[in-house]
């Protein structure tokens, strides 16, 4: 009896210490040196793998980032200023401070504006919409509503409004990863600046058709009339193929476009409300 | 045993309700709607201008491009504006807006119908004619006719094929041209062959047309090198890959064009606007339209000019039925739907079927279940269910591995799957992802 | 136009078939071989088909309801035939609670635990067949009587299966020809007056049964007679080198659950390769590995085994083995 015992623990440990050898030399002969300094930048990263750095992982924009001489261009939309300033510092290489920003639909079509002109029934994705034709109702740029950009969102910062149809973005939780951005297939949503308070006031619109065109298949399109370009006293609204488009760099949020925009097509939000006159308005950058 | 492609196929029910239809001529519309885009390619370029009165059978747009088409005015009037308007691209396109005035064609044009049998061109004075002509495969593709003709260096045709296979449900007008048509289809192929420089050609015919086979059977004894093919039944056959199997036992390869293995592929309709272009003069301005559906009360085969409102034909086959659910622009298998019936009939329109409401929508989506059938009917050797699963989640790597740009929309993996899972959807996604990929890493 | 059209990407016709059509069709090409059993068996037979089907849906019904939260889809008949196959591979004295261990089993880890219908690498009734083989095989093996065990269920005269007889035989030396004395003939090894699991005896219902899901274009042809022939060839070979240590070809095919697992257990659709080749592969995988544990393993039936180790290469068949694609091999002439 006491034979078995003895064999069985000794063949045992012979196995293990030869499994434990093969493993060794494996490990050994397999070994792959890696900058240490990889294991730092990442644990910075915030570890979304979401790709808006256009790389695959953070791992692999970390090890981009080690290997890089100029970081400047690299930036991880997700990654607060003080990660990437730690990041800086630990390869002692300069970086930029970006201007936070923030997803914005630029879209108003609620089916209220922008009556339905047809029913689709194809599979359940903006992408196939978008290459079969102009969508449910008559704007060709219009938001299709099936949830491209809902879906790729990592940060749960964006859902689809059950009354509108339309998404909307949710500032708090929206890391500017561009995943949207890329996903719409109109390019429907766009990067702005975050401002105070989450405040924004910008073109609701990307129709480029004629004016008369857009507005009769949407009642808050931009029509390209203009007026908001002549009102705004910092240059900060162009108007290119019928369609006009507020830059959120030069925006001072004065809210002077939105009252003279003849389609309401200019959205203000988290504005506090307007007060009746209209001489107490437009301190620039007067939100205080 | 008739011949036909060996992998995959389907049979769809054939509902060829408007075969025994002789060829009705529709009145000219009031307005014409002619889109500069018609075709494969690069749209035309406009040569009218708001204001200006055209002849039917006038040049109004240009061909622009290598790939690209000329637009000729089907109808006489004035040009009210040019603007644009929803096409059968389900897009606002510029399209040429005419108000027709009476029904004056261009002198050169002749209009008559007495057949002209005998020419005297050359293969190139042909192409150039084809091409003067705007004319496009009308099977609904749309792509230019003169570059098919027209053979790279390199390579040789030795046979020409001319498609009369009409696979597709419903659609009856080359079946009616067939027959309404034979001797200038015949003519035309004489054509096509001189532009081609072939001795041989065959018209490949499905089996559900025996009196088109018949007909052509016994009018190619006077036309030498043209024979008749009737075909097994096998959606979908019409396509030029599968055509080309069925009839020489050639397989184009992946990626190629039937070219390579010394053939081209006309349709019947391109072979009689071939013969109209080069023996009378006369473009590309008027096709061939069936229009069909279980509950019109007129349906039919019409010959309509080039830019008329669908609505117009539409109210010729005795008006849209009340339970309409779909309009559909092509055959019930690759024809696209309709946002609106104002859309203007194109060159590519071989049928504008209408669909009673329960057959309109699609049926609820289950769990693929792995039965493998997609796999099994796929004439293509694809394997759609991996496509369609792949598309979803984004591995276009996969999705081009696998060869999705071999696919060619016939759809019949959509129509064959038990779980009717939107295959075909996913796979056009994955398609023009996976080109867009192609053409980047070429830059 | 008051209505609103519809606009979808093409195709816009669709083909009749849908899952429920096929899983009933599936269940329609089982009754010969069911009918055969409740010949045989009697009331065992509708017993454990009862309890299993049910057992089987009321599962899939709880499961999808309680623990998956989604809408239950125990009307597309995958259940039934599940339960239908479960019973199948039963003998008809099982007690009831095993029969319900089995379901519980093939249902719960077979199918749902991978998401359900459609996503489940394994065959399920075999799951749950193995599990049961493994956990009771007392009870598992104890075949009733045919005929006589009628109006028995629980108390059936219970004897050993033909290939039971067969392999203790081979094994205690005794000679293949003084052995088949032991075992029913020709005839009713293929009508079905053997002992053996409910639905496995029937040979000539399973055929008819295969033939109408053929007919219907339920399943191809390539899995059933790739096993079948492989079976065939390789269990023909050893009986050609020596006849009085194997049993014949004939003899293999007819007994134990070969057509059961050829026809309707190894054609399972979602475990089953997508590509015809794949499908050779498989079949011919199942077949070499029934014999082998048929004439050298610890059991007497190999099929449920040979179908779950062949079911885990599905996805690896799938992945290389590809189709020849149109145009890919120009061999023009």
């Amino acid at each position: 009896m006491s034979d078995v015992i003895v064999y069985s623990i000794v063949s045992l440990s012979l196995l293990g210490v030869l499994a434990a050898l093969i493993l060794y030399i494996i490990a050994q002969k397999f070994k792959v040196i890696e900058d240490p300094r990889i294991d730092l930048v990442e644990q910075e990263l915030p570890g979304a793998n979401c790709g808006g750095c256009a790389m695959p992982g953070c791992r692999a924009f970390a090890e981009q980032l080690v290997k890089a001489d100029d970081i400047s261009d690299l930036n991880c939309p997700v990654a607060t200023n003080e990660n990437m300033a730690a990041i800086a510092k630990i390869l002692g290489k300069e970086i930029a401070e970006k201007e936070p920003l923030v997803a914005v639909v630029r879209c108003n079509g609620t089916p209220e504006f922008r009556p339905k002109t047809n029913h689709y029934d194809g599979a359940s994705e903006c992408s196939i919409a978008h290459s079969l034709y102009v969508g449910e109702s008559g704007c060709p740029s219009g938001c299709l509503g099936l949830g491209d950009c809902v879906r790729v969102c990592n940060f749960d910062a964006i859902h689809m409004d059950e009354k509108t149809g339309l998404p909307v973005v949710i500032d708090d939780k929206c890391t500017a990863c561009n995943a949207c951005v890329v996903a719409c297939p109109r390019d429907i949503i766009e990067l702005r600046k975050k401002n105070k308070k989450d405040r924004k006031i910008f073109v609701s619109c990307i129709n480029e058709e004629k004016g008369g065109v857009a507005r009769k298949n949407c009642k808050v399109a931009c029509i390209g009339c203009g007026r908001c370009v002549k009102e705004c006293p910092f240059e900060a609204i162009t108007l290119e193929n019928n369609l006009a488009y507020i830059d959120p760099f030069k925006c001072r949020l004065c809210r002077k476009c939105a009252p003279v925009c003849p389609t309401n097509a200019i959205l203000e939000i988290n504005f506090p409300p307007r007060k009746e006159k209209k001489e107490k308005e437009g301190t620039p950058a007067g939100e205080k | 045993m008739l011949k036909t492609f060996p992998k995959g196929g389907i049979h769809p029910a054939e509902y060829k309700i408007t075969a025994g239809k002789p060829i009705e001529v529709l009145p000219v519309p009031k307005t014409a709607i002619i889109p500069v885009s018609q075709h494969l390619g690069a749209p035309s370029t406009p040569v009218v201008k708001k204001g200006d009165t055209v002849k039917a059978g006038q040049l109004i747009a240009k061909s622009s491009a290598f790939v690209s088409a000329n637009i000729h005015s089907s109808v006489s009037g004035k040009v009210v504006k040019i603007d644009n308007v929803t096409d059968t691209s389900g897009y606002r396109k510029t399209s040429v807006i005419i108000e027709v005035e009476g029904d004056e064609w261009d002198e050169k044009i002749d209009t008559g119908k007495t057949l002209k049998k005998e020419f005297g061109l050359s293969g190139e004075e042909i192409i150039k004619k084809t091409e003067e002509a705007g004319i496009v495969g009308l099977g609904g593709a749309t792509f230019p006719s003169h570059i098919k003709l027209s053979v790279p260096k390199g390579k040789k045709a030795e046979v020409l094929i001319i498609n009369g296979a009409e696979c597709e449900p419903y659609l009856t007008s080359d079946h009616r041209l067939m027959l309404e048509k034979g001797d200038e289809l015949m003519v035309g192929t004489k054509l096509l062959m001189k532009a081609l420089g072939v001795e041989k050609a065959m018209i490949g015919i499905e089996n559900n047309k025996p009196d088109a086979v018949e007909h052509l059977t016994s009018l190619a004894v006077n036309y030498k090198g043209i024979s008749v093919h009737p075909l097994k039944v096998m959606y979908p056959q019409g396509a030029e890959k599968q055509l080309i199997k069925s009839l020489i036992n050639r397989e184009v390869p992946s990626g190629g064009l039937p070219i390579d293995v010394g053939t081209v592929v006309h349709n019947v309709g391109t072979a009689v606007a071939v013969y109209e272009a080069v023996q009378k003069n006369k473009p590309l301005v008027e096709r061939l339209v069936t229009i069909s559906g279980k509950s019109l009360k007129n349906p039919g085969n019409f010959m309509v000019r080039i830019g008329t409102p669908v609505s117009e034909l539409i109210e010729a086959a005795g008006g849209l039925p009340e339970d309409t659910g779909k309009v559909i622009n092509g055959g019930p298998m690759m024809g696209k739907a309709l946002n609106t019936i104002e859309v203007p009939v194109t060159k590519g329109t071989s049928g504008i079927l209408v669909f009673p409401e329960n057959e309109s929508k699609r049926e609820e989506v289950q769990n693929c279940i792995r039965c493998a059938r997609c796999v099994s009917i796929c004439p293509m050797a694809l394997e759609p269910y991996l496509l369609k699963a792949a598309s979803e989640r984004g591995m276009w790597e996969i999705v081009e591995n696998d060869k999705a740009l071999d696919c060619m929309e016939c759809g019949s993996c959509s129509y064959i799957c038990p779980s009717r899972l939107p295959l075909l959807d996913y796979i056009r996604l994955g398609k023009s992802n996976v080109s867009r990929i192609i053409r980047s890493r070429k830059q | 136009m008051s209505k609103l059209i519809t606009v979808s990407p093409s195709p816009h016709m669709h083909g009749k078939d849908n899952v429920k059509k096929l899983m009933y069709w599936v269940i329609l090409a089982l009754l010969p071989a069911f009918l055969v059993s409740v010949i045989f068996f009697g009331i065992g037979a509708l017993i454990v088909t009862a309890v299993s089907i049910v057992a089987c849906v009321g599962f899939e019904y709880l499961i999808q309801k309680y623990l998956m939260k989604v809408k239950p889809t125990i009307s597309d008949g995958s259940a039934a035939v599940t339960g239908l196959l479960l019973a199948f591979n039963l003998p008809t004295n099982i007690p009831v609670w095993i029969i319900l261990i089995g379901a519980l089993v093939a249902i719960g880890v077979g199918k749902m635990s991978f998401g359900g219908l459609g996503n489940n690498p394994f065959n399920p009734a075999l799951v749950g067949r193995v599990f049961l083989l493994i956990s009771f095989p007392v009870q598992m093996t104890s075949w009733p009587e045919p005929v006589v065990s009628r109006t028995q269920y629980a108390d059936a005269v219970t004897g050993p299966t033909p290939l039971a007889i067969i392999k203790e035989g081979i094994s205690d030396g005794i000679p293949v020809s003084e052995l088949m004395g032991q075992i029913p003939g020709y005839f009713d090894l293929f009508i079905g007056r053997m002992h053996g699991s409910m639905g496995e005896i029937g040979a000539l219902a399973l055929i008819i049964g295969g033939i109408i899901l053929l007919a219907r274009k339920v399943i191809t042809w390539h899995i059933p007679v790739s096993i079948l022939a492989t079976i065939f060839v390789f269990t023909g070979i050893l009986w050609g080198a020596n006849p009085e240590a194997n049993a014949d070809p004939i003899f293999h095919i007819l007994t134990g659950g070969v057509l059961l697992g050829a026809i309707f257990m190894a054609t399972d659709y979602a475990t089953s390769p997508m590509t015809p080749k794949g499908m050779w592969i498989y079949g011919i995988g199942i077949g070499i590995i029934t014999v082998v544990i048929r004439i050298w393993g610890a059991y007497p039936e190999g099929v449920s085994f040979a179908i779950l180790i062949m079911n885990a290469f599905v996805p690896i068949l799938n992945k290389y083995i590809k189709p020849k694609r149109f145009g890919e091999e120009v061999q023009n002439g």
